[in-house]
């Protein structure tokens, strides 16, 4: 009886939880299929009186968003890429190579991700400027190019690896680029692809920066858009969703169907400090 | 003496790039932001660098006077001091029920319950500022029928702060719940069984057995909660322009608005290394008070 009792309070509680949690997404599907000031009625609608598409084709033939969705792709892509190579080879080296240092500058590594990322801000912009980077995609690429937490990840997973197969592989006559190659990328697959996961939305989410570096609205991507549009449009409620619901598409779908590697990465990067 | 000694250790080579860049743009910005933050570089040194003046603590000092920067750090302490303890408390207990031996399909449950992480800022604060709407909003709506008078969520300075806090914990409750959920499923379940053959109830086995447990694994979401919520700022640009009346104008945001749009980029500096300043010192506190205990 008891455990019946303790049951359907768990649900109960359970239920609320998710109906918070979905219900302002649920709420911007449905108010983005909505005609225009339909939003803005009292008592607000749950539901459309009748959808349109409306506000989705605004938004792709008047105001460019396919240019911002393919700069966030491109751009996310980019540091994706560039950054799951570079912080594989460190945090593969940091993890199974011998070399003088190598505790005291992981320690190092670890220590300076208090620093906020605010405070690099100023000067990398102003270095930035000398190189002529102020407006430029490689401006918003470069500080992502590498990444101590991305480094920290793939070390905690590599750290796994057996020395001996790395040894025989050595003894077989195996360069150590090759040994990374074709022997230690393939093995730390699993912890690649929640890197190349976490990298992905972190450059298709992030605002601050994109929205310092560039100055051309051809260049924005999908936030630094989408925070000029509300300036704009601040009254078409209808339009705003829609131009929400575009952004976060793309990640929503990218967790839904990664989202084992997803989590099983925040948890390994979060069980040894 | 043999020719390997005098070959660069390979392992240099893969460390090498990830470090040049991080070093080149982290390490070197950020040491760049001290000096920066003594000199008064501003919109003018910006274009011809002869106007540079060394100033040395002097924007510090205008800091201590500048109300903006108090009002700053107040609203950026309420946000952290209020904001991140709900936070770590609603993934607790979120953690608590998904985690509970009778709840079944925990795997969907969390993954829902997650979502809200992964969504982009900007367009979550979009969504938000049309649910916190004064009239067409659904949050006023559902007080109503309960009886709870209209609020101008984001227009009253009392209640642009807490509705910014209640939106953050929406979003990042999922983060902390994970992390927890592994911590949980860590502890043995050999000393729950023991507990109840001696009597405990729920209560005092969360209380002696839960709590005590999972310590670690507070202390880590305490310290990273802590040190994203100091950096709030793209909450505030989008949903209120860091008003009204300056009542959501956090720490960073006024670092952005001094260096990015007036180009006041000495003072800027200071008021960055001021929340690092924060921001280490609330670290190294939580580290202290933790591991005295014992």
């Amino acid at each position: 009886m008891t455990r019946w009792v303790v049951g359907w309070l768990l649900y109960g509680a359970l239920g609320v939880g998710i109906a918070l949690t979905l219900f302002p997404l649920l709420w911007m599907f449905s108010v983005s299929f909505m005609p225009a000031m339909e939003a803005t009625r009292f008592p607000p609608r749950l539901f459309p009186e009748t959808v349109t598409f409306e506000h989705y084709r605004t938004l792709f033939a008047q105001l460019d968003l396919a240019l911002y969705m393919a700069n966030s792709a491109g751009l996310a892509a980019a540091i994706t890429l560039i950054s799951l190579l570079l912080n594989s080879m460190a945090g593969y080296a940091l993890a199974k190579l011998r070399f003088g240092g190598r505790d005291l500058l992981f320690k190092l590594l670890l220590a300076a991700m208090v620093i906020p990322g605010q405070v690099a801000m100023l000067p990398l912009f102003l270095m930035l400027k000398e190189m002529g980077l102020i407006n430029t995609y490689a401006g918003v690429i470069v500080p992502g190019m590498a990444s101590i937490f991305g480094i920290f990840l793939i070390r905690q997973y590599a750290q796994s690896i057996p020395d001996s197969l790395l040894d025989a592989a050595r003894i077989d006559g195996a360069g150590e680029l090759r040994i990374y190659w074709s022997l230690v990328l393939p093995l730390c697959k699993p912890i690649l692809v929640t890197l190349a996961i976490f990298t992905f939305m972190g450059a298709w989410n992030d605002f601050m920066w994109p929205l310092i570096i560039l100055t051309d609205s051809d260049l924005y991507t999908l936030p630094v858009a989408l925070a000029n549009l509300l300036g704009e449009h601040v009254q078409d409620t209808e339009l705003m969703m829609a131009g929400s619901v575009l952004t976060l598409l793309p990640v929503m779908l990218v967790f839904l169907f990664l989202q084992k590697y997803y989590i099983e990465g925040l948890i390994l990067g979060s069980v040894k400090e | 003496m043999s020719e390997t000694s005098l070959r660069i250790n390979p392992a240099l080579w893969f460390v090498a790039p990830a470090l040049a860049l991080i070093g080149l743009f982290f390490f070197l910005p950020v040491a760049a932001a001290l000096l920066l933050s003594f000199t008064d570089f501003d919109i003018y040194a910006l274009g011809d660098r002869g106007t540079l003046r060394f100033v040395g603590l002097d924007n510090y000092f205008r800091l201590l006077k500048d109300p903006m920067f108090w009002i700053a750090l107040k609203n950026t302490l309420y946000f952290v001091a209020v904001g991140g303890p709900l936070s770590v408390a609603v993934s607790l207990g979120v953690a608590l029920l998904v985690n509970h031996r009778l709840v079944k399909f925990k795997g969907v449950l969390r993954s829902l319950l997650f979502l809200p992480v992964v969504m982009t800022l900007v367009a979550v604060a979009v969504v938000w500022r049309y649910l916190y709407h004064p009239r067409y909003g659904f949050l006023n709506y559902a007080l109503g029928l309960v009886g709870i008078g209209p609020i101008d969520w984001l227009g009253d300075p009392r209640w642009a702060m807490p509705a910014i806090i209640l939106m953050a914990i929406w979003k990042n409750f999922g983060f902390n719940m994970i992390i927890f959920i592994a911590g949980l499923q860590s502890i043995p379940t050999r000393l729950y069984e023991a507990a109840t053959i001696d009597g405990a109830d729920a209560w005092r086995q969360f209380r002696h057995i839960t709590l005590p447990m999972l310590a670690p694994t507070s202390l880590f979401v305490t310290i990273i909660t802590m040190i994203g919520y100091f950096q709030l700022f793209a909450e505030p640009y989008v949903m209120t322009q860091g008003g009204p009346a300056n009542s959501t104008l956090s720490v960073a945001l006024l670092m952005y608005q001094e260096g990015f749009r007036w180009w006041n980029m000495g003072y800027a500096a200071a008021v960055a290394f001021v929340l690092f300043a924060w921001i280490l010192a609330g670290t190294v506190l939580q580290l202290m008070l933790r591991t005295r205990e014992p």
